[in-house]
């Protein structure tokens, strides 16, 4: 059920690697703990992240969680859509990217899950 | 599910906002089982409760119930609860579940020094299943010989819900029209089914407690522990109305009185988010740099589609429209007092 096309955190995001830029998002799993996702605060692009630092938070009606960066860049693009419509993250949490990053070392994805070893940790 | 003042309680069934959106448009059950319940009875009951409760008892009638504080010498609160008037002398607490130990306590100690009454803590003894929403009351009347419709809100009688011996109350915690069932812990799961089967046809669903905090809290509701404790007077919680100021005396009424003459120096508001964010429980209400207040209850409210929540705030700044910001994770976010509460159901 998680694409095998990403890599994964332990801390529930996920990263879709293109060539040298990649989409960030949060997995399935998080949005089922997190429930109905009512903001997301983002970072603007030009913004540099680096890898397992916050680059933002993501609040349900519950609680609020930061969103840990999986790999070091800038951030080229950000999904403005989710402003107003972040309940689509709990609807298609893996077709719905956060921020675009360029990435400092595309091949630098050592510490990052593939889909079995994610699929591991959230059993 | 979570753990909750020695409870397992479910946080949610279906989801917050459409659990919180059936209670607005259709009806919500709940399991409220957790909160206590305290008799007191004897000849002196009535004074017993005039002495530890706030507000004014003996306008209470056989079959009524009201809003009140069990209140500490400084005026402030033991703990906020519900007063049901039994009997003449026998008066039933409804208190919160955290607080159930401290309050017979405090309330076993209080009242032997006011005559012949004697308290019980009988929490034990009763479930409490509520049904809350406009459709409340057609959902439950086919269940009960009660009728319904000539039960005044905040009154309460006896009678049978699906065959179960039961007290029904029109009462709630969600700012709709509503009824909660006291019943005997082994027939709570025969109400239960029997409400959720007789809503079914009208979409009546189940809900858990994250519902019912985003709807105590568009409706203004007051939760312990959060909006008032042992540190906020009755007064500063802006709650003048269940103080029974014409009452002789009970605990705290001098410490009140002097306040209200001298004014209060900080009082809880209602708040709107203007800038993006939700304030949360804890988070510093500041204005020019410096801390003026505290929040006590944010949420983004599912109904309303707004963040709103409750904060102390000194009372130079709780005139409506009054601007302040919210310390939000590091980023003061502006924030505007707004009128309680957010939230009227149409009548």
């Amino acid at each position: 059920m998680y694409p095998a096309d990403r890599k994964y955190t332990k801390d529930h995001e996920w990263i879709r690697i293109g060539g040298t830029t990649a989409e960030i998002g949060i997995t399935d799993f998080a949005q089922q703990q997190l429930g109905d996702v009512v903001f997301v605060d983002l970072p603007e692009p030009g913004k540099s992240i680096a890898a397992g630092d916050s680059f933002g938070s993501i609040e349900s009606v519950k609680a609020v969680s930061e969103l840990y960066a999986p790999m070091s860049g800038e951030v080229v693009e950000v999904n403005s859509s989710l402003k107003d419509h972040p309940e689509v993250i709990n609807k298609d949490p893996h077709g719905t990217w956060m921020i675009k990053v360029r990435l400092t070392n595309a091949a630098d994805t050592g510490a990052l899950l593939d889909s079995g070893q994610y699929q591991d940790l959230t059993k | 599910m979570v753990p909750f003042a020695g409870w397992d309680m479910p946080v949610e069934y279906s989801g917050v906002t459409n659990e919180h959106m059936a209670v607005r448009t259709r009806a919500g059950v709940f399991d409220v089982s957790h909160m206590g319940e305290i008799e007191i009875a004897g000849k002196d009951a009535l004074a017993a409760v005039q002495h530890i409760s706030s507000n004014d008892a003996s306008r209470l009638s056989v079959g009524q119930a009201h809003y009140s504080a069990l209140t500490t010498p400084d005026g402030t609160f033991v703990d906020d609860l519900l007063v049901y008037r039994m009997a003449p002398s026998h008066f039933m607490l409804v208190v919160n579940a955290s607080n159930i130990e401290k309050d017979y306590q405090w309330i076993a100690a209080q009242i032997a020094k006011v005559g012949e009454a004697a308290c019980v803590d009988s929490s034990s003894r009763y479930a409490l299943i509520a049904i809350q929403g406009p459709a409340a009351r057609e959902v439950l009347q086919p269940l009960t010989g009660v009728d319904l419709n000539e039960m005044k809100y905040y009154w309460f009688a006896s009678g049978e819900v699906a065959s179960a011996l039961a007290t029904i109350s029109r009462t709630g915690y969600t700012g709709e029209d509503g009824f909660e069932i006291f019943c005997r812990p082994n027939q709570a799961d025969q109400v239960w089914q029997a409400l959720l089967e007789a809503g079914r046809s009208a979409d009546v669903i189940p809900c858990g407690l994250a519902a019912r905090d985003t709807l105590r809290l568009e409706a203004a509701m007051r939760l312990y522990g959060n909006d008032v404790d042992e540190t906020t007077t009755v007064l500063e919680a802006d709650l003048g109305w269940i103080v029974g100021w014409k009452k002789p005396s009970f605990i705290g009424l001098e410490r009140l009185r002097e306040q209200k003459e001298k004014g209060v120096a900080r009082r809880i508001v209602g708040f709107e988010m203007v800038d993006r964010g939700i304030a949360r429980h804890g988070y510093q209400a500041v204005r020019g740099g410096e801390q003026v207040g505290v929040v006590t209850s944010g949420t983004q409210t599912p109904f309303l589609k707004k963040a709103i929540g409750m904060a102390y705030l000194p009372v130079e700044l709780t005139a409506p429209d009054t601007v302040f910001e919210i310390d939000v994770r590091g980023r003061p976010s502006k924030a505007k007092v707004v009128p309680m509460p957010f939230y009227k159901r149409p009548r």
